[in-house]
């Protein structure tokens, strides 16, 4: 995806990244399959501004964040964040990039060390900011912690004294330890009650408006999505199916599987009435030419079974990968 | 950028923790009390360190308090609380408090001497030869289960048989071939580091191909050494080994230790296979953290809790197994008293002298069941999640 953007710098830009995990059967082990978990994607993040990646469980969202923070290794493709091919940094240059991208992981009991005091929890990072004096670390965990709304007295305590959203917060005050510039939220807030939901996506809101912070928001709830993001990319079975301005995925959507999420949204004014076709779950190592989408589409047509489909621009910064990208062409059924 | 110069106005709210504060202390102390017996194990388990401690003060030394090696043909077989027979003494010959608290055995030494003697060597026994297979355990089953999925290549095993083998064959006096294979490991060396660079390209001669493929996982090594360790009946190995080597206390419990070492390994491999996955873990490396102290900081920590269990009972059982060696005749060399000789040399005089047998059977008992008691109850302690909100 070719885009200019005049207004902002791009931090974080991926160019058909790929990553494949073997199937292994049989007593040798030998690989049989490939499962595409991420086939191809492409998106960029503009500096201070929130991308929003939704899809369905098992799409490759969480693939896409571990690739990102470079806990995966990329099988192709480039990840360049600020201007710089994050495949082929060595160890050394690593250490600066762990600083500038962090994460926030959807469980609050699984992301917090169980025998690490919150305090020291987050001196870790403060530690790898290179903070040598121990008021001076003191000092900034006191103001991490009152970052992210908690007490001073959490310091001392073990993380399953706190309840999840102030686990969350927590895992807030840990990324925000080091000062990192991109945040990858990998569904922080869909293991939360919805009261809690709120808190903590304001939060996040404050911290990118006090500290310039960019984010990449991923998530299956289009409400919050739409709230939040600026930009919103939706992944389907590996790849990016439709990329647009937040407005635009919710106004005027083209590809049918962002109309099926969006009406697949509880909203008594539904603009969309596509049922999602649950029954037939896509294999993901079952190999077949055409759109990956056919298997859902309520209007597949010989065509898509053909040929590999492209990402096509239809308005200004919005793409989609669907070749029926004429209103008329999708009606609603 | 300046650290903590970014002061952020705090949102409205503040949170509060739920839980008052409870020192590490008190939580041990609320969950042993919750758990008698735990509680007890412990006490027994201090009571015992201090009886070998002061034992080991008491019946050392050129004219110690209590002399376990007192030979007093006049009062041999006499039973506990007796008293001596003052007339057929020599006033350096009369024990201490002037009864023998746990009678004599068949040579008139003081049994009472001799156990607090064999204390020492019993707690040291457990924690060294523990010590030792608990560190090679965790060292092994670390290494295993978190970069077990790394791979050694031909030339690494190539690589170490040759040192191995090389360094034997020197200290063996075959200093030609040794120094040969010596060679052989230097050159390998040489060619894996030149090899380095060039390892992107597919085409490379057969040869070539084989030393540098994935000939095993680390994982996989190390499993299968602990397997083969497990195929021998550890206590004849033990035996073996004994025999081969100058009988000492410390030869044994090294042997001890290394040969029990598999199902600590065991244990931690498969706790760092669970928690290598963590969100947690991933986090660390998100930030930067190097794999030494995501393996000793974050990893071990929550890893450690059931080796510590296995460990208490480990003792336990190297407890046992000295006994059982003194026993045989293949422990530590006879004027040292040990809780296994004790027995051994009593067990002649079973129905004529039987507090020889039952006096150190009953200690080893107590001492074993003491350990097993703790190490359960040591395992609730240890883990945060069951300590309870109050």
């Amino acid at each position: 995806m070719e885009t200019t953007h005049k207004h902002n710098a791009i931090i974080l830009r991926l160019e058909k990244v790929k990553k494949y995990f073997p199937i292994r059967r049989g007593f040798f082990q030998h690989t049989v399959g490939w499962v595409k978990a991420v086939d191809g994607v492409s998106f960029d993040i503009e500096q201070g501004k929130t991308m929003g990646l939704v899809g369905e469980s098992g799409c490759g969202k969480s693939t896409v964040a571990r690739l990102i923070l470079k806990l995966l290794e990329t099988d192709d493709g480039n990840i360049i964040f600020k201007g710089r091919n994050i495949g082929r940094f060595s160890e050394k240059e690593m250490k600066p990039f762990r600083k500038e991208v962090q994460i926030i992981f959807q469980d609050p009991f699984g992301s917090l060390n169980p025998r690490m005091t919150v305090g020291q929890c987050i001196e870790e990072g403060i530690r790898i900011l290179g903070v040598k004096r121990a008021s001076a670390r003191k000092e900034r965990l006191e103001n991490l912690l009152n970052m992210v709304g908690m007490s001073y007295d959490s310091a001392d305590r073990y993380p399953h004294e706190f309840s999840g959203g102030q686990r969350q917060r927590i895992g807030i005050a840990r990324a925000l330890s080091v000062e990192p510039s991109l945040i990858v939220c990998d569904e922080p807030v869909s293991a939360l009650d919805v009261s809690i939901q709120a808190q903590i996506i304001n939060l996040l809101k404050d911290l990118q408006d006090q500290l310039g912070l960019s984010y990449l928001f991923i998530s299956h709830d289009l409400n919050i999505v739409g709230y939040l993001c600026d930009t919103i990319s939706v992944m389907y079975n590996g790849s990016i199916m439709e990329s647009a301005s937040s407005e635009d995925i919710f106004n005027h959507p083209y590809h049918p599987y962002t109309k099926s999420l969006l009406s697949a949204v509880p909203d008594p004014n539904k603009k969309w009435d596509v049922t999602l076709s649950l029954e037939q779950r896509y294999e993901s190592d079952a190999v077949y030419d055409g759109c990956k989408h056919q298997k859902k589409c309520p209007w597949v047509e010989k065509q898509c079974r053909k040929n590999p489909i492209d990402f096509v621009q239809v308005e200004a910064n919005h793409f989609v990968r669907c070749w029926k990208t004429k209103k008329s062409d999708l009606k609603v059924i | 950028m300046n650290p903590g110069e970014n002061h952020i106005d705090a949102p409205d709210y503040i949170e509060a923790p739920l839980a008052p504060k409870h020192t590490r202390m008190q939580e041990f102390g609320r969950m042993l009390k919750q758990n008698r017996l735990a509680a007890l194990g412990f006490f027994i388990f201090v009571l015992f360190f201090l009886c070998a401690v002061t034992g080991l003060i008491l019946t050392s030394g050129t004219k110690p308090l209590f002399n376990p090696a007192m030979v007093r043909l006049e009062e041999k077989l006499r039973p506990p609380l007796s008293k001596p027979n003052l007339q057929a003494l020599r006033p350096d010959q009369v024990p201490v408090l002037n009864v023998y608290l746990m009678g004599t055995d068949d040579l008139g030494r003081d049994v009472f001497a001799r156990m607090l003697q064999g204390a020492w060597v019993s707690l040291t026994v457990g924690f060294v030869a523990v010590g030792i297979s608990v560190f090679i355990g965790i060292f092994m089953g670390g290494i295993a289960g978190y970069f077990g999925q790394h791979h050694i290549k031909a030339i690494h095993i190539l690589f170490f048989l040759c040192l191995i083998g090389g360094i034997g064959l020197v200290l063996i006096n075959a200093v030609f071939a040794g120094t040969a294979l010596l060679l052989l490991c230097l050159s390998s060396i040489v060619f894996l580091l030149s090899a380095r660079d060039k390892l992107p390209e597919k085409t490379l001669p057969a040869w070539k191909g084989i030393l540098l493929g994935n000939a095993v996982s680390v994982d996989t090594l190390i499993m299968r050494i602990v397997d083969i360790m497990l195929c021998f009946p550890s206590f004849f190995l033990i035996l073996t080994v004994v025999a081969l080597l100058p009988a000492s206390i410390y030869n044994i419990m090294i042997v001890i230790g290394l040969t029990s070492w598999m199902g600590t390994t065991r244990f931690v491999r498969a706790e760092f296979l669970s928690l290598r996955e963590q969100d947690f873990v991933a986090a660390a490396k998100a930030l930067g953290i190097g794999n030494f102290r995501i393996i000793f900081r974050h990893i071990m920590p929550n890893a450690v809790a059931p080796v510590l269990v296995s460990a208490t009972i480990g003792i336990a059982t190297a407890i046992l197994t000295e006994a059982g060696l003194s026993f045989l005749g293949f422990g530590v060399p006879p004027p040292h008293a040990t809780w296994g000789n004790i027995l051994s040399d009593g067990k002649n005089f079973i129905f004529d002298a039987p507090w020889l047998t039952f006096i150190p059977g009953i200690a080893i008992l107590i001492v074993v069941l003491s350990f097993n008691l703790f190490g359960e109850g040591l395992r609730d302690i240890l883990n945060p999640k069951l300590r309870e909100r109050h």
